[in-house]
């Protein structure tokens, strides 16, 4: 989920934004001034910025402002923990304050990159949000030192009530915030971050910041912003991807009751916008639309299916990794062991569906969105209703639900902004209906894989061929990323490099290919995107391997894993703490995992039961993160437990089917997700070594399918292979 | 044209009789509390409660309310967020994204009032509303804390 640029959306805009982001310290200077912009909203308030980060009132308050967005995962809290640590404030008296990216743009992109995907949120920004925390503590007691003349070595600071102890003096942050700001910050050279061990405040269970208003219906979502004179929009582009709109015949509609006006969206799309959003959405539903589903309308799940398929035999590949000769030693092993593996498309069904209120005027452009790059958003306001960046804003709202659908691609604000152009200076909310919103997504890639393996006479594996055949995701939204025919995208968790998607098992003949088969199904991001389908494929097969060998599934794992002590080190916790060899209930059987993405090792254990009938029951998993760094462990075991929901979700139920070029399942009937009678009780084991940052959001759904469908291999003595498990007879 | 009791005050609205009470909530009343999630009672994110019962707000078309309907959402059913659903949701941080969570609430606010001390299996029976930040376990924890049950150990 790093590189999350759309082919459709704004690409002169989008560049400035590129370009802002690889000029160090440059960025955009658009002398864009808000007129209620966080400087002044502060100064109202009486506070003192102290930088950009932090802003000091006299009653001690501390505003700290974040700029990546909130979606669920806690890193609003987080981030907000890392500034107070270093700023040796009162956490009691911490609030936050979300920049646009408005402002962002007019002070410079001050705040640095605000897109929110690849559970990069905290890792990505911890170092200069912790340097500002300091910097600013640095700031308040030289302000307190110069106002009492004693040297600032001699103070010390703690919730945010600086003492002298030589004089029995103290003061409070809020009383010196005033003179503190009109400080110079200190060189970056002189600030010394903590010691994580010596952390206070991070690294703490802390409660989240933003839970009160999701418990009594206040929280403002973009789908319930209200404004004055709002018209509501409802839309539906052509449900055959590549598709056109052909006609549609308004007078079928006339006299509706508030219906304003029929819009044609692009040459796809058609949108009622109406008084309301309900009418809007049955004067749609009343509206005859003729589409023309152009070159696709034949295109299914089983024209899919054999276009991967032939791709698994193909000779052209378009991304390896290899050492040693994995086809002549598999060729001539005692013992060989072949499997082909499928997963299909999925939905990220995020429980808002996509929305977007515009309101835009000649001069003027805003939008309300939800949206995890609010760059990305304003960037798609800008150049789709031509009023230029700097009259543009993007208002921060949180968001029902990401999971890499709200990223870099903005189609319905640029939807919005086509349907609201016809209404200026009226504001539009355009909301997509559930059926829409599963029509339109930009779904995890699809994808097939052939695995062999050879294992010697001593069931060592000596020879391992993975060969993935599938949808490119840089081929539908960055196609400059893919170099000279090769996409390494796909090969996420599977790579030889240390740092982020390691495979952690060496095999002395080793060759993975990527073949990319593309469809025309946009696809794009998805929580953990591919490193769920490599890690089940891989751990999976890793699995039949050892079953092959005749080996204990954790011990063939840690053989291959010497090389790799971090990820051996995850493996080993959670076989620990999931009481791997210990015995069981009767009918209940164990499975384990492990992987690595978003810079962190991960690892699952699964007990499951299989019954008479076919039935599975997932009663109990444990998994293991080395995130290095915990900043809030109690939200990274909310993340867990939640990455169990999202990979159960997708390996017993998901799928979204194609049928005549268009998507089949469209709501949560037919597109089914686990509910709470299904959820397995869950445990935690961290597993931190504290010398990098690793991601959390993502990392564990990757391990939570191998584990359950190797558990079920134990079950029923049958590997799993191929998803969902709807389909598949257990007994 | 209807009148509805919404939070224990009537409320007239011009709306056609086939609209969804949910919509007449979020854009006719303006309580925006009660959720849009799937419109085909799936997902529950809509939940509110009539005359004590827990009902899914997309799928009932106003005209088919009375009058003397007592209609409870999200919004009403506390002031000041003091309801022991409410309060035991934020001791053990049970959102993430929020969204669903009125519909949780008002579901698990109905459970109680029918099952004081609600089992796992009367959970899983009743708690039925989707979840995609995956919330389940703690939701599960919090019924029982607000039950009374203690809080059942967490990892």
């Amino acid at each position: 989920m790093t590189k999350m640029i759309s082919r459709k959306a704004g690409k002169l805009s989008r560049r400035a934004f590129v370009v802002g982001t690889a000029a160090a310290g440059g960025g955009l200077a658009l002398g864009f001034h808000l007129p209620f912009g966080l400087d002044e909203a502060a100064a109202q308030n009486g506070g003192a910025e102290l930088n950009a980060w932090a802003v000091i009132r006299p009653n001690d308050t501390v505003v700290i402002r974040i700029a990546r967005s909130e979606m669920g995962q806690g890193t609003l809290t987080g981030l907000a923990q890392l500034v107070a640590e270093e700023l040796e404030c009162d956490w009691k008296k911490v609030s936050v304050e979300r920049i646009t990216p408005g402002q962002n743009l007019a002070r410079k992109r001050v705040w640095g990159d605000m897109s929110t995907g690849g559970s990069r949120g905290i890792r990505s920004s911890e170092d200069y949000v912790r340097r500002a925390g300091a910097a600013a503590r640095m700031m308040l007691l030289q302000a307190a030192a110069n106002q009492w003349k004693v040297p600032v070595a001699e103070l010390t600071v703690a919730d945010g009530i600086i003492t002298h102890a030589g004089s029995r003096r103290t003061t409070s942050y809020g009383k010196v915030a005033a003179a503190a700001a009109q400080l110079q910050a200190p060189d970056q050279k002189a600030i010394t971050l903590k010691d994580p061990k010596n952390w206070k405040i991070a690294g703490k269970p802390m409660k989240r910041l933003d839970t009160a208003d999701k418990l009594n219906g206040s929280k403002v979502y973009a789908i319930d912003v209200k404004l004055p004179g709002m018209l509501c929009a409802a839309i539906k582009d052509c449900p055959v991807y590549g598709g056109k709109l052909k006609s549609y015949d308004e007078s079928k509609i006339a006299g509706r009751p508030g219906v304003k006006k029929v819009v044609r969206v692009k040459d796809t799309a058609v949108a009622v916008v109406a008084d309301t959003w309900w009418r809007a959405k049955s004067a749609l539903e009343a509206l005859p639309i003729e589409w023309d589903a152009g070159e696709n309308a034949s295109v299914s799940s089983a024209t899919i299916a054999a276009h991967l398929k032939e791709g698994l035999d193909a000779s052209v590949t378009n991304g390896d990794r290899k050492n040693g000769d994995a086809i002549a030693a598999i060729a001539s092993a005692a013992k060989k062991v072949e499997a082909v593996y499928s997963t299909p498309f999925l939905a990220h069904a995020c429980m808002e569906p996509m929305n977007a209120t515009v309101r835009i005027s000649a001069d003027k452009a805003e939008v309300w969105v939800p949206s995890q790059n609010y760059e990305a958003s304003l960037a798609s306001l800008s150049e789709t209703s031509g009023v230029p960046l700097a009259n543009c804003e993007a208002h921060r709202v949180d968001l029902g639900g990401g999971f890499g659908r709200r990223g870099g691609t903005q189609d319905y604000v640029q939807q919005a902004a086509i349907i609201g152009k016809e209404f200026p200076g009226v504001p539009v909310k355009m909301i997509w209906s559930r059926e829409e919103d599963m029509a339109h997504d930009f779904y995890r890639p699809i994808s097939q894989c052939a695995m062999s393996a050879g294992l010697d006479e001593q069931g060592n594996l000596i020879g391992l061929h993975v060969r993935s055949s599938g949808q490119s995701i840089n081929a539908w939204l960055n196609p400059t990323a893919i170099r000279g025919g090769k996409d390494t995208r796909q090969l996420q968790g599977w790579y030889e490099e240390p740092g982020d998607a390691q495979l952690g098992y060496t095999v002395p003949n080793l060759l993975i290919e990527y073949v990319m088969r593309n469809t025309h199904v946009p696809v794009g991001p998805w929580r953990g995107v591919n490193t769920n389908q490599n890690a089940y494929y891989m751990e999976a097969f890793i699995e039949e391997c050892a079953r092959a060998a005749g080996k204990d599934s954790v011990e063939f794992r840690r053989a291959l894993l010497k090389n790799h002590p971090k990820h051996l080190a995850v493996l080993n916790a959670v076989a620990e703490k999931g009481d791997w060899g210990k015995p069981l209930p009767q009918g209940v059987h164990r499975g384990i995992a492990q992987f690595m993405g978003y810079g962190s090792y991960v690892a699952a254990t699964a007990e499951v039961s299989v019954s008479p009938q076919g039935k599975l029951k997932v009663h109990r998993m444990v998994l293991g993160i080395d995130c290095g760094h915990t900043v809030n462990p109690d939200q990274i075991a909310a993340q867990i437990e939640g990455s169990v929901v999202y990979g159960l979700s997708a390996a017993l139920y998901g799928e979204c089917p194609v049928e005549n070029g268009r998507m089949t399942s469209l709501n949560f009937d037919t597109y089914q997700v686990l509910r709470i009678d299904e959820m397995p009780k869950v445990e935690t084991v961290l597993v931190p070594s504290y010398d990098f940052w690793g991601g959390v959001g993502e990392p564990t759904i990757c391990v939570v399918t191998p584990a359950v469908m190797n558990a079920i291999f134990a079950a029923t003595g049958k590997p799993v292979r191929s998803l969902p498990l709807k389909h598949v007879k257990l007994v | 044209m209807a009148r509805l009791n919404i939070n224990g005050k009537n409320q007239d609205v011009q709306v056609e009789a086939d609209t969804p009470l949910l919509w007449v909530i979020r854009e006719h009343v303006g309580l925006t509390g009660t959720k849009y999630g799937c419109g085909v009672a799936q997902c529950g994110a809509c939940s509110v409660h009539i005359n004590g019962e827990v009902m899914r707000s997309c799928s009932i078309r106003v005209g088919d309310i009375k009058a003397t309907d007592k209609i409870v959402t999200i919004e009403g059913l506390s002031p000041n967020s003091s309801h022991p659903v409410q309060k035991a949701w934020l001791a053990l941080d049970v959102p993430q994204c929020g969204y669903c969570q009125s519909g949780q609430i008002m579901a698990a606010a109905a459970l109680l009032k029918k099952k004081p001390k609600p089992t796992d299996a009367d959970i899983d029976a009743a708690m039925t509303n989707i979840c995609r930040c995956g919330t389940y376990q703690r939701i599960r924890a919090a019924v029982h804390l607000a039950a009374g049950n203690g809080n059942p150990a967490r990892s």
